[in-house]
């Protein structure tokens, strides 16, 4: 196949994605270069003021919290969900798609509303705590909600299925006859699974894990309800820029620091990846 | 084999354990999340009196399933673009990356501003435009997961063999990366389904392109309403339905 | 050939859907769910009803979109003083909107829009604490009662998250404005704030009152209007406005610049403060509005839901909130620095 052809495929989605966002971002992101005007709107007086904004220690502090906040729910999402993933492509052919709808029928409910119905599971007179406590399994209630802890779990439960079926995408083109042949050649079930399932499926398990960083650092909703606000992620200071400060050209500058890290981050990955293989 | 089993079960207890807090809510008398007053099919009435709801309700499937349609085409075929290229193209990997970090807020008012600047009547359809612009990024990021070395040289092969494009593509291109194609489906509908963010700043104004999480949010002064809970409930146990009737039938087409 | 054209046009104009007169955006179930109906019927006017769910979004999206596309507005009154300010509202016509007879005078005399230039008052109330009186011990009085618990409500308790309001509760339990720009004393007030941060369950403006009936809460930062959904449960809910004094907040209506429609706008403005339709706000929303008429109609209420019978020099002598300027950036930071400590 050459080049040309090749090049065709790339187009319409390469041009949806300049065409309605890359260029709309430009028009945004340009902002970041001016100030905000003293009701809110834009006064065009280019200058970096917002860049050193940045960089103050407060807003530092949110980004790596934040971070810390998305690295640990990636991280136990990949872990839960690859075992799931796996299990999944092991049942019988006919069930695996509808065990897949399975996984995703939950999150066709209401974001708000799932979250709700955590705080409710949750709370220190909640379902969880009151059960613990009639089976006298502890005696005072967890203060579970409202921590790190119960952002971690919202944010696990609400992109665990994404990480489920990218793995998914992924282990289900594990080609058997590696794995019987690993096995024939005297390859222990573990050592099988870390030298030849594990380096293929990676893709998938990558894929996974940078979905729900960026979803999770991006988030706001679930540290404003699970986490009762009081731990602020990059998310709800980009939006609170944007919409309670209407600061627009320091929500812009934020925005482009995040977008750089990521690619940045994104850019070692690949490297990374490329090494390994 | 029992350990599978045992660990999807408890998989399947954790996705399941918010969604059966909120049925039991949606039979709750008290119209509030954490009291319980009693067992009523009060919000089941009111749903089903509550034309905006439905409304809503319409608009999120049209929104979510034509946005998920145009995203699974553009997106598999971007995805096999950039893993057939034989040499890794930073700005291109770079350009469909940036649809999944850029915060929502972010692309909600560049769009928008972007609309308004072109003059471009804002309707359903420009809430579709904006899905299917994250959307493309996420079903190509699923779709690239099916692809190893050993695939490229089959596609590739069979091109090099002279097999005619679309032929090739239906008949070795697309059964290879099929069970990426559906994930990567399922979970663009999924993401569409709940946007709320990005919706809300291209719909139209008016009912005729309020969204579902639009609707819901907006109840959030007045606290959240447990028709909303009575309608996930309804959501969930029609899929539920609709699921396993899928499976009966292919299950009797078999056996006949 | 001409002829062929305009017909086409005219089958491709008929496929279009009947384009409204107006178009009004508000939080949903802030009006009668048919209001638009009866406002036809009274009117003749073809009305949409569009819905936003907090005033920064909607305030972003008439920001980013000039304005276009929106008749009528409810939002907040610093919000209302900000599209002001920047020029996309239309100017109040007084003599379209005969309604306001019934309006007490001091809504016509608010502090942020002396003789209701740019905005209409739609509901207003004030801002206090809303507790359980049999979890809390003795009444609250301060806002301190708030900011330093005593120990039997440490961990139960809420504020409101919202910029403003938080830095409000510092500010008044200090005694200084609620419109304060001074940073030493908004630096104070943000030590105090998250010294208080130790002792909160948790940042909440939409569902406390489900918190307060629950139990899982013994005292909430509240709005009056919203504190009487927990009464409404559970009558133990009581609402104190702190003897420091509190904010006077007004939810208005505004008629967009860009509106080609100002005279139907106008006329919609006018029928939301028909008597009857603003005492089925009081009824049914249960926040107070500045009708004398709705508020005479629906003083049965008062017993169970003490704040709307608030008088009206209770309610005017505290400050309204007002648009800070250009303090609006520490007043971010500020926000940004309780949140995150």
């Amino acid at each position: 196949m050459n080049t040309l052809k090749r090049n065709i495929l790339l187009i319409p989605g390469l041009a949806w994605i300049f065409i309605f966002l890359i260029l709309p971002c430009i028009l945004i992101i340009s902002l970041s270069f001016f100030e905000r005007g003293i009701y809110g709107g834009i006064d065009y007086n280019f200058n970096f003021e917002n860049y050193s904004r940045v960089v103050e220690f407060t807003y530092l502090k949110i980004l790596l919290n934040s971070s810390k906040i998305a690295f640990l729910s990636g991280f136990f999402a990949v872990l839960f969900g690859y075992p799931a993933a796996y299990f999944i492509y092991k049942a019988p052919a006919k069930y695996q798609i509808a065990l897949l709808f399975l996984v995703m029928l939950p999150f066709w409910s209401n974001y708000l509303i799932r979250t709700y119905a955590w705080m409710v599971l949750l709370n220190n007179q909640g379902l969880i705590n009151t059960i613990l406590i009639n089976l006298n399994i502890i005696k005072e209630p967890l203060n579970i909600l409202y921590t790190e802890f119960s952002v971690i779990i919202g944010l696990i439960y609400n992109y665990l299925p994404f990480v489920i079926l990218s793995i998914y995408s992924s282990v289900s083109k594990l080609d058997q006859n590696l794995i019987e042949a690993s096995k024939d050649l005297g390859g222990s079930s573990i050592k099988t699974f870390f030298l030849v399932t594990l380096p293929l499926t990676l893709p998938g398990v990558a894929a996974g894990f940078i979905f729900v960083f960026v979803l999770s650092i991006g988030n706001f909703i679930t540290p404003d309800l699970l986490g009762g606000g009081k731990f602020l992620m990059i998310g709800n200071l980009i939006y609170d820029q944007f919409l309670s400060a209407r600061d627009w050209p320091f929500g812009a500058s934020l925005s482009f620091v995040l977008i750089s890290i990521m690619l940045f981050l994104l850019f070692l990955q690949s490297i990374f990846v490329r090494k390994i293989s | 084999m029992k350990f599978n089993k045992l660990y999807l079960l408890l998989l399947f207890c954790f996705l399941y354990m918010p969604i059966v807090v909120l049925i039991s809510l949606s039979f709750n008398k008290s119209g509030l999340p954490t009291a319980w007053g009693g067992f009523s099919f009060e919000w089941y009435v009111k749903l089903f009196q509550n034309e905006k709801i439905f409304k809503a309700l319409t608009n999120t499937l049209i929104v979510a399933t034509v946005s998920t349609l145009i995203a699974s085409t553009i997106g598999t075929l971007l995805a096999i673009g950039i893993e057939l290229k034989k040499v890794r193209n930073n700005i291109i990997e770079g350009t469909v990356f940036i649809p999944m970090i850029i915060p929502d807020i972010v692309m909600a008012i560049s769009l928008l501003s972007f609309f308004t600047l072109i003059q471009f009547t804002l309707g359903l359809h420009s809430i579709i435009i904006s899905h299917v612009v994250f959307n493309i990024a996420f079903v190509c990021a699923v779709v690239r997961t099916r692809f190893n070395h050993f695939d490229h040289s089959i596609i590739e092969a069979s091109y090099d063999l002279g097999g005619k494009n679309i032929v090739t593509f239906i008949k070795i291109t697309l059964p290879i990366i099929f069970p990426g194609v559906l994930a990567g489906s399922l979970l663009a509908f999924t993401l569409s389904v709940d946007e709320f963010i990005i919706a809300f700043f291209t719909a139209g104004a008016g009912s005729s392109s309020t969204t579902l999480p639009m609707l819901i949010y907006s109840m959030i002064r007045f606290g959240v309403t447990p028709e909303i809970n009575a309608l996930s409930t309804f959501i969930i146990l029609f899929s539920f339905i609709i699921l396993f009737t899928s499976l009966r039938l292919n299950k009797e087409s078999v056996i006949s | 050939m001409n002829k062929f054209l305009n017909t086409l046009c005219i089958l491709l104009i008929s496929t279009l859907p009947l384009k409204a007169d107006i178009v009004v955006s508000n939080w949903d179930g802030y009006s009668a769910p048919d209001i638009m109906e009866t406002f036809k019927e009274a009117t003749g006017v073809n009305g949409e009803m569009a819905i936003h769910a907090t005033n920064e979004e909607v305030m972003g999206k008439v920001t980013a979109s000039g304005g276009k596309g929106y008749d009528v507005l409810f939002v907040s009154s610093p919000f209302a003083e900000a599209l002001d300010k920047m020029g996309l509202l239309a100017e109040i016509d007084h003599a379209k909107i005969p309604n306001m007879k019934h309006f007490y005078k001091e809504a016509m005399n608010l502090d942020f829009d002396r003789g209701n230039q740019f905005q209409v008052p739609y509901a207003w109330g004030t801002t206090g604490l809303c507790y359980r009186s049999d979890l809390v011990s003795g009444t609250p009085s301060s806002w301190n009662d708030l900011l330093e618990p005593s120990d039997d409500i440490k961990g139960k308790v809420t504020m409101l998250s919202t910029d403003r309001w938080l830095l409000a509760a510092g500010l008044l339990s200090l005694g200084y404005s609620v419109n304060e720009t001074d940073p030493s004393k908004l630096n104070e007030a943000k030590e105090k704030l998250i010294l208080a941060k130790k002792n909160l369950l948790a940042y909440d403006d939409t569902v406390f009152y489900t918190k307060l009936v629950s139990g899982e809460a013994a005292m909430a930062h509240a709005w009056d209007g919203w504190c009487n959904y927990a009464t409404w449960e559970n009558p133990d809910v009581k609402f104190v406005v702190p003897s420091e004094g509190s904010d006077l907040w007004v939810d208005t209506m505004v008629i967009m610049k860009a509106s080609s429609n100002k005279d139907e706008a106008h006329a919609f403005i006018n029928y939301i403060l028909d008597p009857a339709i603003s005492t089925w706000t009081v009824e049914n929303i249960m926040y107070k509005v500045p009708n004398v008429a709705a508020m005479e109609a629906t003083s049965g209420m008062f017993e169970q839901f003490p704040n709307l019978g608030m008088s009206i020099n209770e309610l005017s002598k505290n400050e309204t909130m007002k648009d800070v300027g250009s303090a609006a950036k520490l007043y971010a930071k500020t926000v940004s620095e309780i949140l995150a400590d």
